[in-house]
């Protein structure tokens, strides 16, 4: 059997709680990350993603004793994000019970600093973040791709999709695993928190294009979505927060359907 | 409760597994000395860092950690821990344990790398570190290299990916794991049980 597609409940975390907003707004309180966290490895959850979503831009540091108090609840892997702009924070979250970190906006201000983490703890500890939007207006250098609504390029946002940068998504995913990174958390902005379906052309353009694992993020309503982004989206792992939360579509749902549906999914 | 040491290379989550050593039994701590490693009831080598930067590390211990393996203590060797049993690895220069000849190589460029995730184990000989364990488990992975041994008889199990690799080893007190059984859920922690085993009989 190959490696299986992984299914990853994201934890969006603000002042220590759970979160979820739309289009990265109107956030609601949804549970305890370290609750939370624990159901989802006992449902038989892949991986979890741990995002401190609010600390890029007012800049706090990492919830130390909610990622410790996540890792020893649970013996599945785990990745935390936000904030993270450099080796000692990294180091800091690692030794607090994370096995990768997620980097975006330090990345982007500063490439070098994926190369520096994977320097010291590998690149397979090295999970870039892009969150990325449509942008439809033409642009000779940037990557143009067709999709239902025509031909648009995907722009990188920083700041937790507060700031533009005009940075075209697939080619910084391929300067980013030049330099280094081990695994891309690809979120689409036009799709979170909709429940619309992933942003399947995003999705398949950097998976087709980069060596590392793609990790889909943005869009998840229904199980179909899953099918969709593992099959067309060709993901490596897809990431949900509130399809899980509310217990709309519980872990073991999704992973029954996609099982069924022929997608090679771990018991 | 028998005394576990975890080598510290200096990087990377070890708590992860300090915490599942203890759940499966082992009064467990991490050090980085040979008096500490003098001490231990079992050693396990993590699996997070590079090759050449751990083995300048276990430079300085090397010698105790062989006496200790030579007169029983069990070795767990997680990923990187396991490929430091080898002679060398393509990730970089250095010199590991040579407790077995062979060495680590790259994974195929065919495949995305690292190979990240669940991955099935294909039994190849019984060993008491898979006690229970079924053929086609799946366990966690997260690596780009994987060893060759010389001598095919300490192969455990194999796993597919690009290739077909050696997954795990095991021979009288020396076990090692390409995979992570500290995050690979109720089956890791049910083959560090296993491991503990071999520690207090």
């Amino acid at each position: 059997m190959p490696l299986a597609k992984r299914i990853v409940p994201c934890l969006d975390v603000d002042h220590g709680k759970v979160v979820k907003g739309i289009n990265f707004l109107n956030l609601k309180r949804a549970g305890d990350p370290v609750e939370m966290a624990k159901r989802y490895s006992d449902e038989g959850a892949d991986e979890l993603v741990f995002l401190d979503i609010t600390a890029s831009s007012e800049k706090r540091d990492i919830l130390r004793g909610v990622v410790e108090g996540v890792a020893k609840a649970i013996s599945i892997p785990f990745t935390v994000g936000g904030g993270i702009r450099n080796v000692s924070d990294a180091r800091l979250v690692l030794c607090s019970g994370a096995d990768k970190v997620s980097v975006n906006t330090a990345a982007v201000e500063k490439p070098k600093v994926i190369t520096e983490l994977a320097d010291v703890f590998g690149q397979q500890c090295v999970v870039i973040a892009i969150d990325a939007k449509r942008n439809p207006t033409p642009s000779a250098d940037k990557i143009m791709v067709e999709t239902g609504e025509g031909s648009v390029w995907f722009e990188v946002y920083t700041y937790g999709g507060r700031k533009p940068t005009g940075i075209d998504a697939i080619q910084w995913a391929l300067q980013a695993e030049k330099l280094g990174a081990g695994e891309f958390l690809v979120t689409s902005m036009d799709k979170d928190g909709t429940e619309d379906g992933y942003d399947i052309e995003l999705t398949r353009t950097i998976s087709e294009r980069v060596h590392v694992p793609i990790i889909a993020s943005g869009g998840a309503g229904v199980p179909e979505h899953f099918l969709e982004v593992f099959t067309d989206g060709k993901a490596d792992a897809a990431l949900a927060a509130s399809v899980f939360h509310y217990n709309k579509y519980p872990v073991p749902v999704v992973k029954d359907f996609l099982r069924k549906a022929g997608v090679i999914i771990r018991q | 409760m028998p005394k576990a040491v975890i080598f510290d290379y200096g990087v990377g989550n070890l708590l992860s597994l300090k915490c599942a050593l203890e759940k499966a039994g082992l009064d467990t701590s991490i050090g980085t000395s040979a008096q500490e490693l003098a001490n231990a009831d079992a050693i396990a080598l993590p699996g997070v860092g590079n090759f050449s930067a751990a083995a300048t590390k276990l430079d300085a211990v090397k010698e105790t950690l062989i006496n200790k393996v030579e007169d029983g203590t069990p070795l767990l060797g997680i990923c990187l821990g396991l490929q430091l049993f080898f002679e060398e690895s393509e990730e970089g220069p250095g010199n590991g344990l040579s407790l077995f000849k062979g060495k680590t190589v790259r994974l195929p460029s065919t495949v995305k790398v690292p190979h990240m995730g669940w991955n099935t184990l294909n039994m190849v000989k019984q060993n008491e570190l898979f006690d229970g364990i079924a053929e086609g488990s799946y366990v966690y992975f997260v690596h780009s290299l994987y060893p060759v041994p010389a001598d095919k008889t300490i192969v455990c199990t194999q796993t597919e990916y690009g290739t077909t690799f050696t997954s795990a080893v095991a021979t009288k007190n020396v076990y090692g794991t390409q995979f992570h059984p500290e995050k690979s859920g109720d089956l890791g922690l049910k083959i560090l049980k296993n491991f503990t085993k071999t520690v207090v009989r």
